[in-house]
């Protein structure tokens, strides 16, 4: 391995191998403090970025930060990689590349034919180099689409995971929130349940009930119940309506093996749920979870900073060709991201990368009550995000999820958003929103006042039953 | 002179009825799209009630004066207290890697508590991120694990139960190492949430090792009074342990078949969303 020596006025830096250039570039973030890979000093971490700059994009290519017998991950990225698609931008450094991307003449026809040659570790290094705004800026440019029972991440679209949880699985609790979620235009992206029992049983529980409620009401969405994906193999074995599978992923093997998972289990996953057919103008049938953090969480970092693992993450998704990928920004803990501007950084960052490798990008927008962080910081996320052209955020009743025990985005959060950016629903639910006057097709308002019919014969049958 | 008519500046939502099946902050109503003042103001103290509960600490006299009241196979439960290598709040939110670490003076203490034989199971109680939660709830969870255990036909070796303070869930293994238990429950209170400040998280692990992998787990959350009650939690843990000792495995292997009964019980037509609306 290489050790990489940059003399800054009278001190000559030394870092010792590509992963330790990375780690020191990335901006501060408690997780990488933790694992004793930061920066000591503000000037270190500079002199790291300046080398990283300099550094030809192809390094990543010749130089595994996890080694190839080490690592599934790493042999599936470097057993992927498009060499053709990767030309453009081979001659470029880290540096360049930056520029590159920033020109208003690199085209999101441009961006989407380069993602297959760009790796997780040379969208890692290049975001480590941006500002904020630099990484909104891009992130626009970048377009994904994909689709189930409606397209997602369409021009001026703007999508919900409804996440109706209810802590002890409350077949009705959780139908209450699903209506308030519905009354306020959410729940495109995937009406998706963390039971908070996991396991075969429940989950076909849940399944049939979400897989009944979206079949009454014609909702045209999907639904998941984000539970282990062996849970939810054998549900598909045993007759269960899987729209999608769920999965928490992290960057290298051993935080896959921490989560009971491996590429050739998800692989098996995905087959099952394609063989359903259950999509109508897509077969997208991957739905994962990330977060930075996961892999120091589970001691399986290899000495590589967070945000990179986290990137390579991505790189396992992307061969699954997934409908939505969540980062979950701030739920870890502040172990990991320690305050608001650390989550918000990370936010920006985990979005950026996974839309410059190609997936459809969202972000659970959260943080939990050990934090320093509050309502401020997820407006100011939420804000930057959505300017970024994030695919979809979460929506809970009233930003407080009373089974996972954090606040993510409400439904009023979306609302706020499609009234700032005029951004609407994925294009067949807006047209039920419409049909069933949930959303008003003109005037001054986004929601009309008046309740749909059938919803209120649903409402009146609790009334009756008292 | 004129009046800004207040009945108008909120959109009220006509279900407030739904609100009988969740503690879910739904039918808030709005402002335009956004929350209505009392409903922002509502969530500001949640949030700020929360936030203390992190900062609690451990009411170690009550909890072990209701500990020691317990008895299995007729005889009280051995109580041991113990602390991490995270030495106060601030540094145990920090530092999860001292959290998960047992003192050095606590592992001798332990190891001078093994015995031949080892022991079935050592179970933990510790404070995670929300004393509350323990202080409330945990000695009626374990006096109920223990009644479980008790009316079992299969007796276990109990190790001594510990009081950990500035623990997080896998101090449990390195507890369970120094005491040579086969088995450890976590008995530990979950990161609070806004509604719920006072949840109790289960995780037990066959044959916990110092460095073990979180899929070597099993999980039982949101053990509370307004959650999953702890009768039924008692219940459920000891079942998915017994199941455990008997396969010799736990985490993602071991599932929990424990509800596969209302497979068929299942009580779909009785969901408001899906009744009378054909």
């Amino acid at each position: 391995m290489t050790a990489y020596r940059y003399q800054q006025g009278l001190t000559l830096y030394r870092f010792d191998n590509l992963a330790d250039v990375m780690a020191k570039a990335s901006p501060l973030r408690a997780g990488d403090q933790l694992a004793g890979v930061a920066a000591i000093t503000a000037e270190q971490r500079v002199v790291a970025q300046r080398v990283l700059a300099d550094l030809p994009l192809s390094t990543f290519l010749n130089e595994a930060l996890i080694p190839y017998e080490d690592d599934e991950v790493t042999r599936l990225i470097m057993d992927t990689h498009d060499k053709a698609a990767f030309a453009p931008v081979s001659h470029f450094t880290v540096g360049d590349f930056r520029n590159w991307l920033l020109c208003e003449t690199t085209t999101t026809d441009m961006l989407q034919d380069v993602a297959l040659g760009l790796t997780p570790e040379m969208v890692a290094a290049v975001s480590k180099i941006m500002r904020n705004q630099d990484l909104i800026l891009v992130a626009k440019k970048c377009e994904v689409v994909t689709a189930f029972r409606n397209t997602i991440g369409l021009p001026g679209r703007f999508s919900t995971r409804l996440q109706p949880n209810h802590p002890t699985d409350d077949l009705n609790g959780i139908a209450a929130s699903m209506f308030d979620g519905l009354m306020y235009g959410s729940g495109d992206a995937v009406i998706g349940i963390n039971p908070a029992t996991d396991n075969v049983a429940q989950t076909m529980r849940l399944l049939s009930m979400l897989d009944e409620v979206i079949q009454q009401y014609a909702i045209p969405t999907q639904s998941c119940v984000l539970t282990h994906v062996t849970n939810t193999i054998e549900a598909i074995e045993r007759g269960a309506p899987v729209d999608l599978v769920f999965q928490s992923i992290g960057g290298t093997e051993r935080t896959n093996n921490s989560f009971g998972v491996n590429l050739s289990m998800l692989q098996e996953a995905r087959e099952a749920a394609l063989s359903l057919k259950r999509g109508t103008v897509g077969h997208n049938v991957m739905y994962f979870e990330t977060g930075q953090g996961s892999a120091l969480s589970a001691n399986a970092h290899h000495g590589v900073d967070q945000q990179t693992c986290e990137v390579r993450a991505y790189g396992l998704a992307r061969v699954l060709d997934p409908l939505l990928v969540n980062t979950v920004v701030g739920f870890i803990g502040p172990e990991y991201l320690y305050d608001g501007k650390q989550i918000t950084r990370a936010g920006l960052e985990d979005h950026f990368c996974g839309k410059l490798l190609g997936l459809p990008m969202g972000c659970d927008i959260c943080y939990t009550n050990h934090a320093q962080a509050d309502q401020d910081d997820m407006d100011n996320l939420l804000t930057l995000l959505a300017s970024a052209k994030c695919q979809f955020i979460m929506g809970v009743p009233g930003a407080d999820d009373i089974m996972l025990n954090y606040q993510t985005t409400s439904f009023h959060d979306a609302l706020y958003i499609r009234q700032l950016f005029g951004y609407r629903p994925a294009p067949e639910f807006e047209d039920w929103l419409n049909r069933m006057n949930i959303f008003a097709e003109a005037g001054d308002s986004l929601l009309q006042d008046s309740m749909p019919a059938n919803f209120e014969l649903a409402l009146r049958s609790i009334e009756e039953d008292k | 002179m004129s009046k800004i008519k207040t009945t108008t500046t909120i959109t009220n939502n006509p279900w407030q009825s739904l609100s009988a099946f969740t503690d879910a902050r739904i039918a808030l109503g709005r402002a335009g799209t956004s929350l209505p003042t009392h409903a922002l103001l509502d969530f500001q103290l949640s949030h700020a009630q929360a936030i203390d509960a992190v900062k609690a600490e451990l009411d170690t006299e009550n909890i072990l004066s209701g500990l020691n009241a317990l008895r299995y196979e007729g005889q009280a439960l051995k109580i041991l207290e113990v602390e991490s290598q995270a030495g106060h709040r601030q540094q145990y939110l920090q530092r999860p890697d001292l959290g998960r670490r047992l003192s050095e003076s606590d592992t001798y203490t332990l190891q001078q508590h093994r015995r031949e034989q080892g022991y079935d199971l050592a179970v933990v109680i510790a404070d995670g991120l929300s004393a509350t939660a323990v202080n409330q709830h945990a000695v009626a969870f374990v006096s109920a694990l223990v009644r479980e255990l008790s009316e079992a036909e299969c007796k276990w070796a109990i190790a001594p139960v510990c009081l950990a303070k500035q623990s997080r869930v896998a101090l449990g293994d390195d507890i369970a190492h120094a005491l040579r238990a086969r088995m450890v429950l976590m008995v530990i209170g979950e990161r609070p949430g806004l509604s719920s400040p006072d949840s109790v998280g289960l995780y037990f692990t066959w044959q916990p090792q110092p460095g073990c992998d979180d899929a070597k787990r099993n999980c039982i959350s949101n053990v509370r009074p307004k959650g999953l009650d702890i009768k039924s939690a008692a219940k459920r843990c000891h079942y998915l342990m017994q199941e455990a000792f008997t396969k010799r495995l736990s985490g993602v292997a071991l599932k929990d078949r424990s509800d596969d009964a209302l497979l068929t019980a299942s009580a779909q037509s009785d969901i408001f969303l899906l009744t009378n609306n054909d």
